[in-house]
């Protein structure tokens, strides 16, 4: 069982979905056991692959029993394990909220989510570029699925411009891959770093364009601007539950560029340099979109979108400046932002429910049955979102800052840093004023569906995001020293490339013409 | 023979991306599907051109091409059926509720 330890998080959501697509008919209470007593396997799997991955050997799970870098392999690293667990914390809230009635508006949603976890801990853990590229698209058509769930042309709408944006995001993938793999004769991720130190000069030109190529796609997944507007109108066409396990997938691109970068790029001089000069400047632009798509919102689940693009920019300076600080920075910052964002999302949810036809859009609505409760929340899940202190979200980015002092432009960092914190605060304070205290009507003339305000499930998953964000925010010291050894078994290569495929130099490999 | 296979790569990108910029999902669709043709047939080539060759070890025969890039290209063959098959669809779908073929149908703001 130990030995299989690396592939449980992507079997299990497998076996569970299938399950749940033999069972469409059965009745939603069957379907939801199902999904919760695989959530239940999941996280415990996570939480084993933590505790295992902590002594920081590098396991390697071969499919089938191929040697790497031949076969495909699945490696599980403190990095990876931490990138699963985030998933499967997320992924039980997101499925308590869908319990308050999101998944009975379509007969597939639990399937969907299974397929969705398979595939973003299948990208985890996975070790080849095109088993990534498998994985990639395996997430994306269950997020197909998902966004379009609910129905309505809203959804039908932002479903198609998803689905095209990512279609074309994968042509640009597999351009990259098999012109890659034409020069360089693998894509295992760990052979693929000891292959570029053997490109010859007169390649290097194209094979840094195709890793160029390669960082392009998983910017369009990370929503980087000036390809990042896809974001915000995805996210509020989603139902909210949808779009509050959505706010991992922009983290899968991040995760992907971490690995590609640390694994791959940082191991040949020609390619170490490849993405300085132009991420920062990235960066900094999606958080000033972000920032600036914030003051322009027209609703919470909008406000909550372009926070997302804000933390994804604010996760991509640490990545600009690949070091051990600047990494654990990243992945601490990376796991709260995640948590506190979807607590947002599905907050939003709540408000929703009660407000009738005013739904999440900031304008004057019903009074509000359960103020003090959701009030409370959203001051809570606010504090942490704008990074003020005490909790979690002031520790990231104070994280995030210091370890940018040693960087190209620290002023301009923590400007942009401070500037949008700011921002957010505002946005924020705004919003809650307009949805608790500007009653449009008095109580009874609105029209609200009142089947939809006891949401037990909803609530529920409000409080363990709390209790997460919580013990972030109070076991701060593990948390971040568990992020600082992620990031220096990242950055020692020699140990993954030698528990992947041994010594590079026994590697037998083909002479191509 | 390169310089074929290149000029019918770039016209099936070319005509791809062309018709993705075009305002119907019907056009977008069709130029997913040649882009997605070009893709497939660029993997193939990451082989390089060599004819004559099985992608077989075979005792005795010093000819062989690389059999990855067939397994790849098999696997992305499937992978942008089915998303093109889903994306089509959604549009139907769309154009069903709208009653237009338009990606902008039904634009709110």
């Amino acid at each position: 069982m130990m030995a299989h330890l690396p592939f449980l998080p992507v079997l299990i959501p497998l076996v569970t979905a299938v399950v749940l697509l033999i069972a469409t008919k059965a009745d939603i209470a069957v379907k939801r056991s199902i999904s919760a007593l695989s959530l239940g396997l999941l996280v415990t799997a996570a939480a084993g692959q933590v505790l295992v991955s902590d002594d920081g050997i590098v396991r390697v799970y071969r499919l089938g029993d191929w040697p790497a870098p031949y076969g495909i392999v699945l490696v599980l690293d403190r990095l990876a394990a931490l990138m699963v667990v985030l998933t499967s914390v997320l992924a039980m809230p997101v499925f308590l909220a869908a319990t308050s009635g999101t998944d009975e508006r379509g007969l597939h949603f639990h399937a969907f989510l299974q397929f969705q976890l398979m595939g973003l801990n299948g990208a985890f853990l996975t070790g080849d570029l095109f088993n990534l590229f498998v994985f990639f698209e395996i997430l994306l058509l269950a997020s197909y699925g998902l966004l379009v769930h609910g129905g309505g042309l809203q959804r039908a709408r932002a479903g198609i411009a998803y689905v095209v944006l990512n279609l074309s995001g994968s042509a640009l993938f597999l351009i990259a891959l098999g012109l890659l793999y034409g020069f360089l004769g693998t894509l295992n991720m760990a052979d693929f770093g000891v292959a570029l130190q053997a490109v010859k000069p007169e390649d290097q030109g194209v094979v840094a364009v195709m890793c160029a190529l390669l960082v392009t796609v998983f910017l369009l997944k990370a929503a980087v601007l000036p390809i990042g507007f896809w974001l915000p109108h995805v996210y509020t066409a989603a139902t909210l539950p949808v779009a509050a396990l959505f706010v991992i997938m922009t983290k899968v691109g991040i995760y992907a560029l971490l690995r590609v970068v640390t694994i791959g790029l940082l191991a040949a001089p020609f390619t170490a340099g490849l993405l300085q000069p132009w991420l920062t400047w990235l960066a900094l632009g999606t958080i000033v979109l972000g920032a600036t798509g914030m003051l322009a919102s027209t609703s919470l689940g909008a406000v909550v979108a372009n926070l997302v693009l804000v933390s994804g920019g604010t996760l991509l300076l640490a990545v600009a400046e690949p070091g051990a600080g600047s990494i654990a920075a990243a992945l601490y910052y990376l796991v709260q932002t995640t948590l506190v964002t979807a607590a947002l999302l599905l907050l939003a949810d709540v408000l929703r429910r009660q407000r009738g036809e005013a739904e999440d859009r900031l304008v004057a609505g019903p009074r509000l049955q359960s103020t003090t409760v959701a009030g409370l929340f959203f001051l809570f899940f606010g504090v942490a979102a704008c990074g003020a202190p005490p909790l979690s979200g002031f520790i990231g980015k104070i994280m995030v800052m210091q370890a940018m002092e040693g960087s190209a432009h620290p002023a301009l960092i923590w400007t942009a840093l401070i500037v949008s914190g700011f921002v957010a605060a505002l946005v924020l304070a705004r919003a809650a004023s307009v949805v608790f205290w500007e009653p449009g009507a008095p109580d009874g003339t609105d029209k609200r569906d009142v089947s939809l305000v006891p949401a037990s499930g909803l609530m529920l998953a409000l409080g363990l995001l709390t209790a997460s964000i919580i013990a972030v925010s109070v076991w701060a010291a593990p948390v971040a020293s568990y992020a600082r050894a992620a990031a220096e078994q990242m950055l020692a290569r020699d140990a993954y490339v030698s528990a992947v495929i041994g010594d590079p130099a026994a590697v037998q490999r083909e002479r191509r013409p | 023979m390169e310089v074929l296979v290149s000029v019918a790569l770039g016209v099936l990108t070319a005509t791809g991306v062309y018709l993705i910029l075009r305002p119907t999902t019907f056009s977008v669709v069709l130029g997913l599907t040649l882009l997605s043709y070009a893709v497939n047939a660029l993997i193939f080539f990451g082989s390089r051109l060599n004819a004559g060759a099985p992608p077989l070890s075979v005792a005795g025969l010093s000819n062989q091409t690389d059999p990855l890039p067939q397994a790849l290209v098999l696997t992305a063959i499937v992978i942008g059926f089915g998303m093109t098959a889903y994306l089509l669809v959604v549009a139907l779908k769309a154009k069903a509720e709208s009653g237009t073929d338009h990606v902008d149908a039904g634009e709110t703001r």
